[in-house]
């Protein structure tokens, strides 16, 4: 098993004829990913590589079947076709696009709140199960299939993350990347919920920044709800004080937000929380080893 | 985007947020014509982008003209918190009665809006948090529905307000609402909100940030972007679209997302080394960004050797080969450059890599061999 795409996936990629859009829908594709539909407002009955683009994402849905979505479409068209893709019934959206308004972005997790569908990003590198399906720009070559699920804020971060598991020997179930801006559509917590649901998954890594607090969050729930053990890596230890968002931001994150508090936090839930990337795939090993 | 005092103050006035007469002076001698325009009490205040002014003296309440030139004196050219005043703003008095305290914000997790109200204005909310938590409402706003007059009213009565203050402040709050949301703003922040002897409710400090991800649809907040202030090596950064930060120390680092950057910054401490700066180039970066991040890295003297560490995902490995070779062709480099290549396209990238490889040049399989490559570069001192 994997969480969110699999073999049943029938992906729709929104902005399919732009420049992000072409590139990753090949790679998606040669991952072995069911491409159905692409999605480009005015190019309808074209094809791109064999696959059909259509005007509106209601239009390619009912054609071609298609439950999930990847947005490669600009920032100011971004939110929107969120909205289409929500309003077609897809059960997995997936936004790659960086730089959307934050405004933006909170009128669409509110919309998402009475949807079923699942949000991921936005901008993020995506969700790939490996050898089941491929639905972001991360580098597949990099992935190998196993047990390990992986999420994270950051992309790079990921693929940096993920080749020292495979370098190990150690694949992965599914990985997944949240996304680093402020209003995202899915939390490490709905995404770690997911891992301990799912039978394959042996060993969860969460992969944090500073910033905020959902670390915090997500390590009182690891302590109170999973079993599956959990290994944390907060990048930014030597990261200099950066711009606040002024007094109230303080507020609302609700404390330190720094590597180091939140490692600390990590640790106090029962969390092994790495310093270095490397070091992530030495935990994950020592995890497994004790669960097997 | 931070926005200055007055800037902040001009925006929220066209939302019928009243506030006191002001001038915006850049000259002691500009201050005095601002003071006797206005006449009587006037408020000398530094405009910078952070917090902490008023405790590091930079706001003086004068009575005449010749004091607010010698005050204006004192604070202009002041440092506070690293920030450089260059102007002040002049500002009428008032005969305040009470003061409060209200911000609209973003609640990341939450995912909407969040006001703040507090009934002791005038003081850092953080402390207020701290020691009398009860003086303060929070209260979050369903961004599909907009703030509703029954939430106006829940706020204004939470904190005790009644006849023309509350109806004041209410009316208040509806028009920052209204800001908020108009200018894609991440933080409005009035503190304090007075409440005057004669009734009246305005606006004495404004903080508002703009969230940089909207500028595209508010030119004219935009416009408003000091590049003086900046420094101009990240201005340089911020106009081709990379992220650039000045430190330190003398390892120059040039990585592809924020979190692999952070990564970096940590990977180097622990191999004993100091970043000098770091450059992110983000997501999908093409030869002519990397040219340009190579030279912005290096144009800085503390930088001794340069540690080039680039993941791809949307970003190419052979794009970023060609940029490296062609920054390095153009700029006439001669620091000692580590490059850590992997991800999307990067055998083709390590491949251009090798067939050109400049002398200056070494590459390296791993982030942490690459972090310790770089620190004993720079200890041996590369220029």
């Amino acid at each position: 098993m994997a969480i969110l795409v699999d073999n049943e996936t029938r992906l729709l990629v929104q902005g399919i004829t732009g420049r992000e859009g072409a590139f990753h829908t090949q790679r998606m594709k040669e991952s072995g990913t069911n491409v159905v539909a692409g999605v480009t407002p005015g190019k309808g009955g074209q094809e791109y590589e064999g696959v059909p683009v259509f005007n509106t994402v209601e239009q390619a849905t009912n054609e071609t079947g298609a439950n999930a979505s990847v947005i490669f479409v600009p920032p100011p068209f971004a939110a929107d076709a969120i909205f289409e893709s929500l309003d077609a019934g897809m059960s997995t959206v997936c936004c790659i696009t960086e730089g959307i308004p934050v405004h933006d972005m909170m009128r669409v997790t509110d919309y998402l709140r009475i949807k079923e569908a699942t949000l991921i990003g936005p901008n993020c590198p995506g969700v790939l199960s490996p050898e089941k399906a491929n639905v972001s720009i991360m580098p597949r070559d990099i992935f190998a299939p196993g047990n390990v699920g992986v999420v994270s804020r950051s992309g790079t971060l990921t693929y940096q993350i993920v080749n020292e598991l495979t370098q190990r020997g150690i694949g992965q179930s599914t990985a997944v990347g949240i996304g680093g801006d402020p209003i995202i559509g899915t939390d490490f917590i709905e995404i770690l919920s997911k891992f301990e649901a799912d039978p394959e998954t042996e060993c969860a890594v969460m992969i944090g920044e500073i910033g905020g607090n959902a670390e915090q969050l997500a390590a009182e729930y690891v302590r109170s709800e999973m079993q599956t053990p959990v290994v944390a890596y907060i990048a930014g230890f030597t990261a200099p004080e950066g711009k606040t968002m002024g007094h109230a931001g303080a507020i609302v994150s609700g404390g330190e937000s720094t590597a180091e508090a939140k490692s600390e936090a990590l640790r106090a839930a029962g969390i092994r929380a790495a310093t270095n990337p490397s070091e992530v795939a030495e935990l994950v090993a020592e995890a497994l080893g004790e669960s097997s | 985007m931070d926005l200055y005092e007055y800037q902040g103050k001009e925006l929220l006035r066209h939302y019928g947020l009243e506030t006191l007469p002001g001038v915006v002076a850049g000259t002691p001698e500009e201050a005095r014509r601002a003071a006797e325009t206005l006449g009587g009490t006037v408020a000398i205040k530094a405009q910078v982008l952070t917090g902490g002014r008023g405790k590091a003296g930079g706001i003086k309440v004068v009575s005449s003209p010749g004091e607010a030139e010698e005050a204006a004196g004192r604070i202009l050219g002041m440092d506070i918190r690293g920030h450089t005043v260059r102007r002040v703003y002049v500002e009428g008095g008032a005969e305040i009665d009470r003061e409060f305290y209200l911000s609209i914000t973003v609640d990341r997790s939450a995912k909407q809006p969040l006001i703040l109200f507090s009934t002791e204005g005038g003081v850092d909310i953080e402390e207020v948090a701290e020691t009398k938590p009860e003086a303060i409402v929070r209260l979050h706003v369903d961004p599909l529905v907009g703030l509703l007059p029954y939430q106006v009213r829940e706020i204004v009565f939470a904190a005790g307000l009644e006849g023309a203050a509350a109806k004041g402040v209410g009316r208040t709050l509806t028009h920052l609402y209204e800001a908020f949301k108009d200018l894609d703003a991440s933080l409005v922040e009035i503190n304090p909100l007075v409440v005057t002897k004669d009734g009246r409710v305005l606006t004495l400090d404004a903080k508002v940030t703009v969230d940089n991800s909207s500028l595209y649809r508010h030119q004219e907040i935009a416009a408003l972007h000091d590049v003086e202030a900046a420094d101009p090596q990240e201005q340089r950064a911020l106009e081709v679209g990379l992220q650039y930060v000045k430190l330190d120390g003398n390892v120059g680092i040039l990585g592809n997302g924020a979190g692999l950057v952070m990564s970096t910054l940590d990977v180097v401490a622990q191999a004993g080394g100091e970043p000098a700066n770091f450059c992110d180039v983000g997501g999908g970066a093409d030869a002519e960004q990397i040219s340009t991040a190579l030279d912005i890295v290096t144009s800085n003297e503390q930088v001794q050797s340069v540690l080039f560490n680039i993941f791809g995902g949307i970003t190419r490995g052979d794009e970023v080969a060609r940029g490296l070779l062609t920054a390095i062709e153009r700029t006439g480099i001669t620091l000692p450059i580590v490059v850590r290549l992997d991800g999307t396209n990067a055998e083709e990238g390590r491949r251009i890599l090798a067939e050109n490889t400049p002398e200056n040049v070494v590459t390296e399989e791993t982030m942490l061999d690459a972090a310790r490559r770089a620190v004993e570069l720079a200890r041996d001192g590369g220029r």
